[in-house]
């Protein structure tokens, strides 16, 4: 117990109540005025509220944030990735899972046949992306309405990712 | 025989709808008004057609809601009294409305009509009889559910609401002793008179303590926060814990009214009810010798609205208190209510006539 002893206005409660009203009515007044005057037109700018309506508006997120995984592409189209398993090796929660197969561009070694990632086991700590040589996976979608009605649904295939 | 019959009724209409009106608008109030109280927006989702309305139809979707709901009434509980609770709790809490004024007496169509369902010579004992016996209503749900947390409940709601009517009335008879009546109506009339000919005679002028303390009392009377222990939403959810559909939804019902009727009764004995001030029956007469005549159905119409006003803004405060302060523990509730409230109350009894005495 090292809470501060309460001063003699503060015991009496009273008092700290009125403080109380004051400021929470304080809020109520000045954030009304801003509805009405949003309401009116009359300011366009200054919100009554400081939250985000969901659905519609969206939060803008820091460009360091990461989202839903997306597998980068070369200039032909096919995945940079080179099936390498550095991912797959970093992955904390074991979530990540690729089939590598042989490339016929000699100086790539291999691609992947099947590059799955579990979205459902997946914890977003960006590993994958640090451990990548080839910058070929990156968490820049901006997705993160990542629901399904089954797990089976949440794995996401090689398809998904490239898009 | 036949029209008096009617305007009674009417009366009886007018003030039943406008109060379960005013109480629906209120959880509407209660949402938003916390919601922008902490820089929210508040539910705003529930539309019809698209047009959302500020959120007014949630009123609408809850109503509807809790009618579809299934009502449940627990295994071992009893039937009989677990149903009837509920009904005991909105009945005792509306009928207190009956003795509220709100608007002077007028002439209409050559009788004499008294804007109040029934003017009681003893309306302030009327309103504090059925007061007490919704305590019943509360003692009942707990007891019938079957349940130790329902029945934790109803005890707490039975004690607490006892400890403090005893304050609401000692700090009550301190009006009473100044005004001399307790008829609502003549309360009110008598507030009407001017102090010095400046200060309206109103209760918060001549019982500043009292109204204070009356309004303390009267938030602990209606169970919500921050004196919500019968509920205690989050340790024992309280007397209406086995209570679902439109059940609950009575209780629900009743706590709105119930803030409607402190509201109200604080209106009534301390803010001059009806009363404008410098408003007589035949228009303003303000204390530097200006006047400003007008007809009297205008006065009647103004003295309702300011009624209503008055009413409004203290449901509107009320919900500001019960959105700013924490709740109190079960210890501190008893300790401010027998210790603090209850001497003080005594004390402005004492003081007020002592002060009377002196006076005369």
């Amino acid at each position: 117990m090292n809470s501060r002893e309460l001063t003699f206005t503060e015991r009496l409660y009273i008092i700290e109540v009125f403080k109380g009203l004051w400021l929470t009515s304080r809020h109520f007044f000045s954030n009304m005025k801003r509805h009405l005057a949003r309401q009116l037109g009359l300011n366009r700018v200054e919100r009554g509220a400081v939250t985000f309506q969901y659905p519609e508006e969206r939060r803008p997120f820091s460009p360091r944030y990461r989202s839903r995984h997306r597998l980068t592409k070369r200039e032909d189209g096919s995945p940079r990735c080179v099936a390498c398993m550095m991912c797959e090796t970093a992955c904390p929660a074991h979530c990540i899972y690729i089939v590598a197969g042989e490339h016929p561009d000699p100086h790539i070694e291999k691609f992947p046949i099947r590059f799955d990632i579990d979205l459902g086991v997946c914890l977003f700590c960006g590993f994958c992306v640090e451990a990548c040589p080839e910058d070929a996976i990156r968490m820049d979608t901006g997705i993160v309405e990542i629901a399904a009605y089954s797990r089976k649904e949440m794995i996401y295939r090689i398809e998904d990712l490239l898009q | 025989m036949m029209t008096s019959l009617t305007i009674e009724v009417g009366k009886v209409l007018l003030v039943l709808i406008g109060v379960l009106n005013l109480a629906a608008v209120l959880t509407w109030m209660e949402r938003k008004q916390s919601a922008v109280m902490q820089d929210r927006i508040g539910a705003n989702r529930a539309s019809i057609l698209g047009f959302r309305a500020f959120g007014l139809f949630q009123v609408l979707a809850d109503s509807i809601k809790m009618f579809a709901k299934e009502d449940f009434v627990p295994p071992m509980g009893n039937r009989f009294l677990h149903t009837l609770a509920p009904f005991v709790s909105a009945f005792f809490a509306l009928i207190g409305f009956a003795a509220i004024p709100f608007g002077n007496v007028i002439h209409l169509f050559g009788r004499d009509i008294t804007l109040q369902v029934i003017d009681l010579n003893v309306g302030i004992l009327y309103i504090f009889a059925a007061m007490s016996l919704g305590i019943y209503g509360v003692v009942l749900a707990g007891w019938s559910s079957n349940n130790n947390y329902a029945f934790l409940g109803g005890m707490r709601g039975s004690s607490q609401m006892f400890s403090y009517e005893i304050t609401i009335g000692a700090t009550i008879l301190g009006v009473l002793m100044i005004f001399e009546s307790m008829s609502l109506q003549t309360i009110v009339q008598a507030q009407g008179e001017l102090l010095w000919g400046v200060i309206p005679k109103w209760g918060v002028v001549v019982q500043p303590i009292g109204c204070l303390l009356f309004l303390v009392a009267g938030i602990a009377e209606t169970k919500r926060v921050p004196f919500d222990l019968p509920e205690g939403e989050s340790e024992i959810i309280g007397y209406f814990v086995e209570y679902s559909s439109m059940k609950f939804g009575l209780f629900m019902l009743t706590d709105f009214v119930e803030t409607i009727l402190i509201a109200a009764l604080v209106t009534t004995l301390f803010f001059g009810g009806w009363q404008i001030p410098y408003l007589t029956a035949d228009g303003f007469h303000f204390p530097g010798g200006f006047t400003l005549s007008l007809s009297e159905v205008a006065v009647c119409l103004l003295q309702v609205l300011s009624c209503c006003t008055k009413v409004f803004f203290f449901c509107w405060f009320l919900l500001l208190v019960r959105w700013t302060l924490p709740r109190f523990r079960y210890d501190q509730l008893m300790r401010l209510g027998w210790k603090m409230v209850f001497p003080m109350s005594i004390l402005n009894l004492l003081a007020t006539s002592l002060v009377i005495l002196l006076l005369q």
